[in-house]
């Protein structure tokens, strides 16, 4: 996205050549949106069904796959047990999932260092129908009785979604590389 | 997008141990999973007082969002009222539910004071509420049906209280915070929840399907007796739920049962009821023998 021209020319003195952005929000934005990520599908609605894509898990995906390397592997522990705290799954659930999906997409990352749009939403796509039928399975498993049916729609909402949410990282990305703070 | 910086640690000591020392954290997270996951299938609440805790912990925002679906919905439902022919109509309507729920309440309810008047007058609590508060927030994304409610043990919510709205059923609360409690929706597949016929008492199961639709189970097998329709109330067999507590009503006959739909759909539920565990009374003890033991 590019600006129009009467939003970035310069007028007066230019601050820019000294400024760098700040590490805690070059570290910590990750973390931050993923967290808020896990949240929202929760506070959006009551819903009588299993209807919004976990967009935390699109938001850990987008992440992963925008700045290979920016979350360290393990960064699915602390991330899917915030998720499991409030997505409802049993604990444990997303902790697992999340830190496979980030084993697999680092060989990913290793096999094709060469990838285009296409192929980065092909890989979520696989990584989020195997991450909606073992969320499934996993909750069939400590108790409940839910029919794969029920996740159709969901499973479509959220493939459809993925662009939306890397669009959204991508933004937080700029956002967290916004050179914003004066060197002295 | 192209190949990041070069990925291999060549020679580096510091940079091998660096590489081996993620990759063994990754499966080391995938391995704490498994552990988890495995403790929480094997040991259900195991760890529900850290989800209290979350939820208890996330209420501020949780109570924000909520009265701000509250106002998103009010403007829809203006504005809808609007193009039919003006908000009045719209209330009205909405009148005409919870009159249609509350007839359909007194009717279950003058049966069951028929019923219980032949058993010589039994019932005695007064109904009251014990809490009254907002859905907060809910499982919107996973398979299973939890809601938050934004009361907790501060307010007198204890586990296991069947949580009600104005027009109906809505779940009972699983484990307590203190400010804030989860609850079991009834379409949650875990919910079970006993049923009977609004009109005449045919007896029957209500589980949730996990897909936002109720199935009811016939308790008696045979000529399926249920009509598209019908009105599904709960019986209060077993205790817990309050008998004549409106539920679904039915969509679709299958053939040991039907589908049906909920009457109170949480995302419509502005505040949901608390109430109090209903206990049957217990039947007269039977008379014992001699009871002293050796």
């Amino acid at each position: 996205m590019k600006l129009p021209a009467f939003l970035t020319a310069d007028e007066g003195p230019r601050p820019r050549i000294n400024r760098t952005p700040s590490p805690l929000v070059a570290r910590g934005l990750p973390w931050l949106s993923i967290a808020l990520a896990s949240l929202l599908p929760g506070l959006a609605m009551i819903a009588s069904a299993p209807v919004l894509p976990p967009l935390g898990f699109l938001a850990f995906v987008g992440w992963l796959q925008l700045r290979p390397g920016l979350l360290p592997m393990w960064a699915g522990l602390p991330l899917g047990l915030f998720d499991d705290l409030y997505s409802g799954q049993p604990v444990g659930s997303g902790v697992l999932l999340w830190s496979l999906s980030a084993i697999v997409l680092d060989l990913v990352e290793t096999r094709l260092p060469w990838r285009n749009f296409v192929i980065e939403w092909l890989v979520a796509i696989g990584l989020i129908i195997a991450y909606l039928l073992l969320a499934l399975a996993f909750a069939n498993i400590a108790g409940a009785a839910t029919p794969v049916r029920a996740i159709v729609a969901q499973m479509v909402f959220s493939i459809l979604a993925y662009p939306l949410v890397g669009h959204m990282v991508a933004v937080a990305d700029r956002l967290r590389l916004t050179p914003f703070r004066e060197i002295r | 997008m192209a190949p990041p910086a070069n990925r291999r640690s060549g020679f580096s000591r510091r940079a091998q141990y660096s590489t081996f020392i993620n990759y063994s954290a990754g499966v080391v997270g995938a391995l704490v999973g498994a552990a988890l996951l495995i403790v929480s299938i094997t040991q259900p609440g195991f760890f529900s007082f850290m989800q209290a805790a979350a939820a208890d912990t996330s209420r501020p925002a949780a109570e924000a969002t909520a009265a701000g679906r509250g106002v998103t919905k009010g403007l829809l439902s203006d504005v809808s009222g609007f193009f039919k022919t003006a908000g009045e109509r719209a209330r009205l309507e909405r009148e005409l539910d919870i009159a249609k729920t509350r007839l359909i309440e007194l009717r279950a309810v003058e049966a069951e004071n028929r019923r219980l008047k032949a058993l010589l007058g039994i019932m005695q609590d007064d109904g009251r509420p014990v809490a009254v508060a907002r859905l907060t927030s809910s499982t919107a994304s996973s398979t299973r049906r939890f809601a938050t409610l934004g009361a907790g043990s501060r307010d007198g919510v204890q586990k296991g209280m069947p949580v009600r709205s104005a027009l109906g059923l809505v779940g009972r609360t699983l484990d307590v915070g203190a400010s804030s409690a989860r609850v079991l929706l009834i379409t949650d597949s875990e919910s079970l929840v006993p049923v009977r016929r609004a009109r005449d008492g045919v007896p029957a199961f209500a589980q949730g399907a996990g897909d936002g639709t109720i199935r009811i189970r016939l308790i008696n097998l045979g000529i399926n007796p249920l009509r598209k329709g019908d009105v599904m109330v709960t019986s209060g067999s077993g205790g817990l739920y309050r008998p004549g507590t409106p539920m679904a009503v039915i969509t679709e006959i299958v053939r040991d049962g039907a589908i049906a739909r909920v009457l109170a759909n949480p995302s419509d539920t502005d505040f949901a009821l608390v109430e109090r565990v209903w206990a049957p009374e217990a039947p007269p003890p039977a008379v014992t023998p001699e009871a002293d033991s050796p």
